[in-house]
């Protein structure tokens, strides 16, 4: 009797929809461009009798198909998202940001035929080990693609050598023998989740009483947010330790009092009641950057420094990185000066210092960027440096901007090697962004590092909108610091406070002492950057304290000047060695602006996403709501998209 | 005249380089490789998702047919075997299993008969491992033969069939189980 097979098998055909016939068109193109493609090859295609019995050959295959093609590109996942939410529409700003000298073909030519050169292999069925009808086991065998060894014999590896790439680039090589060691890992292991982050745990309930002293560094990045959108726009939950709240918050552009004297920043402080607590209240404290004029700014030196590994070749990775800087072209003047190094195999001068007006020259050098290879960040990194510093000069700004999925693996690729290099550097007046492109790859807790220790932002890059945000929105603030080495203290009064904890910047934490040492590092401010900190304070006498007071410690003294605590903040100019302060008093209130509360809500929703340690019963919904609520202007709809993202997430986590 | 070219000789040009040959074998069968995605995948844009990602590989693999099965036989193959991994690759990253279907959000809603049937199928095919689901998708699914599957999958007929019973075995827990609930 198979009448459930029949069920099955009419539902089954009920259930499977017409292809699209737009989707079908776009596929079939796709399919014929790198067909012609393929067919421009030198070489052109082999022999079918020159193929070599291999196991292993199919299922490389099928890995490097879904190495070169598995991530989703950008528009699609777009169009993936009304199906998720059901119901949600998403309108994402793609189209419009497009630049016009970009076609609408999802791949670029160049980087396909190098990746499929490398595919030539035969594609032989897979013998399962005879699985015999009445052998088998109770529980299947798992299909045999995932037991089999990664076996790479030279003969099949079609790809050029890295030798021949460099040589076709004009690269002088440095480390290629390292190169030719490290190569063959890559199409088996690279699919593997490979990301790494760097976070240190939630910050603990901190008991004023025992340690009323709070330092942390100030963090601009914003690499989480885009972070945690592309995991959950891709259909799942991020993993909690993906989460940093602090750079979820500095996602969006708040619009809190401008600055006005002296100071490079405005600091304003306000105290509200706590959306997910009752009995706690959030000490909120924004920071607005000035807005130099741009015409103003002085002109600028840029190195990019280009990753253009084997593992960039994805198409959010290299492709969507030769976009963003043509978006970022169209803002710099001929003042400007701009210089490429590449580093994958060996690291390569692509384009000498050239005005930043010759975009021909410039947009012709971009053109001409392949991914293959393995990385050699520290070379690249060297010799971007030396660019910058040739081309340095007085009332100039020199940044280096970083464009990698984090793949430092040949070279120097002890972290804190090259951490101490990029130290070193920073002092020589040159700052470095990073700029996290692609994901599976994306090594984070590297990138950060880099970027906290080279005076620069990371910014994690996915889709073009997000590269028009970083690179164009904020190019005053990401490339012009009007405060470095920015470090906030708080200190609580233990009379007023019983207990308080920062919401994020794990990363930053700094010893207490560390807050008047001028040699110690921390965070820059761009211009009209905004960074925003948040803690959660319980006052004295509140159902909400979590620790018992103990009995045998001296009663707190009462304090007659009723302040909750005391803001202390330390930044330098840039080009200063010595710091200067600023201090608050933090006073009792409930007034709130619409940012604060927005605010409130995204600390929240990364909270829920961290696993809610401090937070009650508190749900997306809620988050929904308060954001929502508070969305105000919202002129580039950034505060929308986070709404859709809590929406996804909610559905995601039923 | 291309156009009553068979598929293994269709199959044949392109690899020696006729574009026309290639674009026309990838015109004919599309909709195979949309249709089984879907059915193993359980979503359209995942599905379309994995087509195009196939289709764009397609150049390179393409060299890989022998002539000595069918041409769908091996497209079925390499469509059935990239399924399998995508599946996979989700699993990964999601903790909610072999997901199917995108119809998770109608269930508490008042649903029709049709969504009834589709929610039963949903449930169904999100019990099956990714083998059984693609054992499925092409004998249910495309109606082939357990001879034909097996030759696809590169496993013997009987496998085939202990498969199929397997399926038929957790349909049958499913009905006693939402028995149970009633």
């Amino acid at each position: 009797m198979s009448d459930e097979l029949d069920r099955l098998k009419a539902a089954l055909a009920a259930a499977t929809p017409a292809p699209d016939p737009e989707a079908r068109k776009a596929a079939i193109q796709l399919a014929q461009k790198n067909f012609a493609g393929r067919q421009g090859l030198a070489g052109g295609v082999r022999p079918i009798s020159d193929r070599a019995e291999n196991r292993g050959g199919f299922v490389r295959g099928v890995k490097d198909m879904f190495h070169n093609f598995g991530l989703r590109p950008a528009l699609l996942a777009t169009s993936s998202i009304a199906v998720v939410g059901l119901g949600i529409i998403l309108v994402l700003p793609m189209d419009n940001l497009k630049p016009p000298s970009v076609n609408t073909g999802l791949q670029d030519a160049k980087v396909e035929s190098t990746v499929n050169q490398r595919a030539k292999t035969e594609v032989k069925p897979v013998e399962a080990d005879a699985v015999d009808n009445s052998m088998a086991p109770a529980s299947e065998p798992p299909a045999v693609m995932m037991e089999s060894t990664p076996a790479r014999p030279a003969i099949l590896d079609a790809s050029p050598s890295p030798q021949a790439l460099s040589a076709e680039r004009g690269i002088a090589g440095a480390a290629i023998g390292q190169l030719a060691k490290q190569a063959p890992d890559d199409s088996f292991m690279r699919q593997e989740d490979r990301e790494r982050f760097a976070n240190a745990g939630v910050n603990p309930l901190e008991i004023t009483a025992e340690n009323p002293v709070s330092t942390f560094s100030i963090d601009v990045d914003t690499a989480s947010y885009a972070y945690v959108r592309s995991s959950i726009m891709n259909g799942a939950l991020p993993r909690p330790e993906a989460v940093r709240i602090e750079e979820m918050v500095n996602y969006f552009p708040y619009d809190y009092p401008q600055p006005d004297g002296d100071v490079p920043f405005s600091t304003t402080v306000s105290v509200f009641q706590t959306p997910w607590n009752s009995g706690t209240k959030l000490v909120h404290i924004g920071i607005q950057g000035e807005n130099p004029v741009f015409a103003d700014r002085p002109p600028l030196d840029l190195v990019f420094l280009i990753d253009t590994s084997g593992s960039m070749q994805d198409q959010n990775k290299l492709p969507l990185l030769k976009q963003s800087f043509r978006l970022l072209l169209s803002r710099l003047t001929s003042e400007d000066k701009i210089a490429i190094v590449t580093y994958a195999g060996s690291s390569g001068l692509v384009l000498e210092p050239t005005a930043a007006s010759d975009t021909d020259k410039i947009l012709a050098a971009l053109d001409r960027l392949e991914a293959g290879g393995s990385t050699a960040g520290q070379a690249g990194l060297q010799l971007a440096y030396a660019e910058a510093e040739k081309m340095a000069a007085k009332g100039r700004i020199g940044r280096i901007l970083l464009a990698t999925d984090g793949d430092f693996n040949v070279g120097i690729s002890d972290p804190d090697a090259l951490t101490k290099y990029i130290e070193q550097k920073r002092d020589s007046g040159t700052y470095l962004s990073v700029l996290g492109f692609g994901r599976g790859n994306y090594n984070d807790a590297l990138m950060q590092a880099i970027a906290q220790n080279g005076n620069g932002t990371a910014a994690y890059i996915d889709t073009l909108s997000e590269a028009q945000k970083v690179l164009v929105d904020q190019v005053s603030g990401a490339l012009f610091p009007i405060a470095d080495d920015v470090k906030i203290q708080v200190e609580f009064n233990p009379a007023m406070i019983a207990e308080y904890r920062l919401i994020g910047y794990e990363t930053r934490a700094l010893a207490r002492e560390d807050f008047n040492n001028d040699k110690v590092d921390a965070g820059e401010i761009g211009a009209g950057h905004t960074v925003t900190a948040i803690y959660e304070v319980t006052p004295i006498g509140s159902p909400a304290i979590m620790a018992e007071p103990l009995r045998y410690q001296n009663k707190i003294k009462a304090d007659a000047s009723g302040e909750l605590g005391f803001l202390k903040l330390r930044y330098k100019l840039p080009g200063e060695s010595n710091s200067h302060l600023l201090t608050t008093a933090i006073t009792d209130g409930d007034k709130s602006s619409m940012d604060a509360r927005f605010s409130a809500a995204i600390a929240g929703f990364g909270q829920i996403l961290q696993g809610g340690k401090y937070i009650g019963n508190w749900s997306y919904g809620d988050a929904i709501a308060l954001a929502n609520a508070n969305k105000g202007d919202d002129p580039y709809g950034y505060r929308a998209e986070a709404v859709t993202l809590m929406r996804l997430a909610q559905s995601l986590a039923h | 005249m291309l156009m009553q070219t068979s598929d293994e000789d269709l199959a044949g040009l392109a690899q020696n380089g006729d574009a026309d040959a290639f674009s026309l074998l990838l015109t004919r069968h599309y909709d195979l490789i949309f249709r089984l995605a879907f059915r193993c995948l359980g979503r359209r844009d995942a599905a379309e998702d994995l087509a195009q990602d196939i289709c764009a590989a397609l150049p390179a693999k393409i060299i890989g047919f022998r002539g000595e099965a069918r041409f769908t036989t091996w497209l079925y193959r390499v469509v059935a075997n990239a399924a399998t991994d995508r599946l996979r690759q989700q699993r990964s990253r999601q903790k909610a299993g072999f997901a199917w279907g995108e119809t998770e959000q109608l269930r508490r809603e008042s649903a029709t008969e049709k969504q009834a049937e589709l929610i039963w199928l949903e449930q169904a095919m999100q019990r099956l491992t990714p083998e059984l689901r693609q054992t499925v998708a092409l004998v249910l699914g495309d109606d082939l033969s357990h001879a034909e599957a097996a030759k696809i999958l590169d496993l013997s007929e009987g496998t085939i069939s202990w498969r199929m019973s397997k399926v038929r075995e957790t349909l049958r827990r499913i009905a006693k189980e939402e028995e149970a609930i009633r």
